[in-house]
């Protein structure tokens, strides 16, 4: 398979995953939605990376997969103490900052 | 062969990503999630990056998607999400910037030629990844033991109930 193909199943992955982050309400479904972004991110690393003969892109990519778990970590240990305090996670009810 | 496999984990990967968009239950959000990456871990195997396909599995899979249904059975969040979405009228919007991007890319298919089909060896075996990781590599990869270290005091500070 050629290096496009692999650019747009990332392509599409990130877009949908960008409309589930506009779109979701739910703060865990937003973060899901950036999970697939992520990912999206990481094939086009893997991608380039084999077809240019560099490894250079995997390790980035095994460095993304660590900064992604410790987001993970950090956003639903948030989204845990927001709904401690405010009783809800939807997004659009947390306007505590809303001038 | 090749085309062939990778048009099935790429349909199985798209499908299960609209799958976690168009249901509004985060669990089955969750779910669709692992198929998901469980087909990334696959595409990784077919550009020959062996060490990253397991620790797709290992982490993401494993890890990662563990910590979110625990998350979702804890917050219970089934029932949110009903109503009429306040943003709707803004979607409209959406619909001209998305298909100037179609556009863009269908362009950029037709224009551009296609790059090199036959990749060269590029190998991304634990001991090849390994090895750049502890050389070149080397500051960077200790930049992520603090910042991992950080999120987990970050997380116990977070999550810690009031005394």
């Amino acid at each position: 398979m050629g290096l496009q193909a692999y650019l747009l199943l990332a392509a599409a992955v990130f877009a949908i995953g960008l409309f589930g982050v506009l779109t979701r309400r739910n703060a865990v479904g937003i973060l899901l939605g950036i999970e697939l972004m992520l990912n999206a991110v990481n094939i086009n690393l893997v991608a380039f990376s084999r077809f240019n003969g560099d490894l250079a892109g995997m390790v980035f990519a095994l460095f993304t997969i660590a900064i992604t778990v410790a987001e993970v970590a950090v956003g639903l240990a948030i989204v845990i103490v927001i709904f401690r305090v405010r009783k809800t996670v939807e997004a659009d009810r947390l306007d505590l900052l809303k001038g | 062969m090749q085309t062939a496999v990778f048009f099935a984990i790429a349909a199985i990967a798209v499908a299960s990503a609209l799958g976690l968009i168009v249901r509004r239950n985060p669990i089955h959000g969750a779910l669709f999630l692992v198929v998901n990456l469980g087909s990334v871990a696959a595409i990784y195997l077919m550009l020959n990056a062996q060490f990253l396909a397991a620790a797709q599995v290992i982490i993401y899979a494993g890890a990662i998607m563990v910590l979110f249904v625990f998350a979702i059975m804890v917050l219970i969040p089934g029932k949110e999400e009903t109503g009429p979405d306040p943003l709707r009228p803004f979607r409209l919007v959406a619909i001209p910037f998305g298909a100037f991007l179609l556009v863009e890319i269908l362009l950029m298919l037709v224009v551009r030629p296609a790059p090199p089909r036959e990749p060269p060896g590029a190998e991304g075996g634990a001991e090849a990844i390994g090895r750049l990781l502890f050389t070149d590599y080397l500051f960077p990869f200790e930049l992520t033991s603090v910042l991992l270290l950080a999120a987990l005091v970050g997380v116990l500070a977070l999550a810690k109930r009031k005394a």
